[in-house]
């Protein structure tokens, strides 16, 4: 007995070290496994407090970008509405009426993650403004990401860069779907994985959602076939998209609830059983 | 002795603020960034109980984590070069590092810079191993350490150059 309280107390450093480092390395672990509940996470009241003070500073540097931004999806949308209806009839809808399978709901991001491999968005919204797990987020040009986990006031969205990231697109000209994933290189750059090698896929074709999941709605943008070649067993595509977001400048983004999202998957698990 | 405490818990603060409010938003080039935090484990006091330098250099690794949502890679990096460090002043001062106290800034050039790569090589390489946790993608683990050592390196004797005190 003697002896192990003498061995525990000569090498209580290095046992230290053993229980620190394996700490450690279990929180890592953690962090790359999705849909875990973390506990490491930047959605805290001091590192979200900390990054909205920050981003109201810088927010002035970008602030003549945004407003071009702003103003060209207004026009954008204006345009998509005059050509539906008389524009002179629209009115200021309801916000509480829920009307859409989709709303909308606006975010400012205030953390903006792209130089690891799995990367990792906070914005500064949270539980407090009904905002979930598994809803999407985009901007005005294109997909996002996820919201992964929230708190109060902040959210934290795993990123479309983020290897663990695995969302369903499209090619826009025929139905073909396959799932968008990230090798961890370029932030501009995603991959599209498992298109049928039936697909007519040309360079510069446009890939969408695909609305195959009660996260993105069918037909948001996510970027441009830049390259293509087939998978080793030779009967899938694998193809390089190019962004339409710049995914190193996001100011603001919205955040999508499906209203019709818990009776869907009291549906899918009725038929699971 | 209490001004010691009280310049360490200044630092800690001081250098997780910088880390995540500036240097973690460097991206230089899109994916270097430099990592001065590990100053504090640089500079902890030599003759310092040992598991009291353990556990301040996980918990200033674990809050530049939650920080940058990166799991644990920080803390586990930081751990271990702190738990390395009395290996490294031995091969960089040698044996009379334990006899007499060094002053970091009375050893030569050579010296100190030897002690602050070797630091933070070790701390960059266990750092970028967790942070892709595959050996598939080692050419960008490798790529990333490599230049982020030097960038971190460079800021070091920079911020090290321009906070020295004037020997009595």
């Amino acid at each position: 007995m003697q002896q192990i309280v003498n061995f525990l107390l000569n090498n209580k450093n290095a046992i230290l070290f053993l229980f620190l480092f394996t700490l450690a390395t279990l929180f890592t672990i953690q962090s790359h496994n999705y849909h875990k509940s973390k506990f490491v996470t930047s959605t805290n009241y001091i590192s979200g407090g900390l990054y909205s003070w920050r981003t109201s500073i810088t927010d002035y540097f970008h602030l003549k970008g945004r407003n071009e931004r702003l103003v060209a999806e207004n026009e954008l949308l204006r345009n998509i509405i005059s050509h539906n209806s008389d524009s002179s009839r629209i009115e200021a809808r309801d916000s509480i009426s829920k009307t859409g399978v989709y709303s909308y709901v606006r975010a400012r991001v205030i953390n903006n993650g792209y130089n690891s491999i799995d990367n990792y968005i906070l914005i500064d919204k949270g539980a407090n403004d009904s905002l979930s797990q598994d809803m999407g987020v985009i901007t005005d040009k294109g997909i996002v990401g996820i919201i992964e986990n929230t708190s109060a006031n902040y959210g934290r969205v795993i990123s479309i860069l983020n290897t663990n990231s695995r969302i369903n697109a499209q090619l826009k000209k025929s139905n073909h779907y396959g799932s968008l994933t990230w090798n961890g290189k370029d932030p501009n750059i995603v991959q599209l994985e498992a298109i049928p090698r039936l697909a007519p896929v040309r360079k510069g074709d446009t890939i969408i959602t695909g609305g195959r999941s009660v996260i993105f709605p069918k037909g948001i943008g996510i970027g441009t076939i830049l390259n293509y070649e087939l998978e080793n067993n030779e009967s899938y595509y694998k193809l390089d998209i190019r962004l339409f977001n710049d995914m190193t400048d996001i100011g603001f983004v919205y955040c999508i609830r499906n209203n019709y999202k818990q009776e869907i998957e009291a549906l899918h698990k009725a038929q699971g059983k | 002795m209490n001004n010691t405490i009280f310049t360490n818990i200044g630092r800690f603060i001081l250098l997780i603020l910088v880390q995540v409010l500036i240097l973690n938003h460097v991206n230089f080039l899109g994916y270097i960034n430099p990592y001065a935090y590990i100053l504090f484990i640089l500079l902890f006091p030599f003759n310092a109980n040992q598991s009291l330098f353990l556990i301040c250099s996980f918990l200033l690794g674990l809050c530049v984590d939650m920080f940058g949502d990166s799991g644990g890679v920080h803390a586990a990096a930081s751990v271990l070069t702190a738990f390395a460090r009395p290996l490294i002043l031995q091969f960089t001062f040698g044996l009379s590092y334990e006899f007499q106290t060094i002053k970091l800034n009375k050893v030569t050039m050579g010296e100190r810079l030897v002690y602050i790569i070797l630091m933070t090589v070790i701390h960059h390489v266990v750092l970028f191993l967790f942070e892709t946790w595959s050996f598939s993608l080692w050419n960008i683990t490798l790529k990333k350490s490599i230049f982020s050592s030097i960038f971190t390196v460079l800021l070091c004797l920079i911020i090290m150059a321009l906070f020295r005190r004037k020997s009595k």
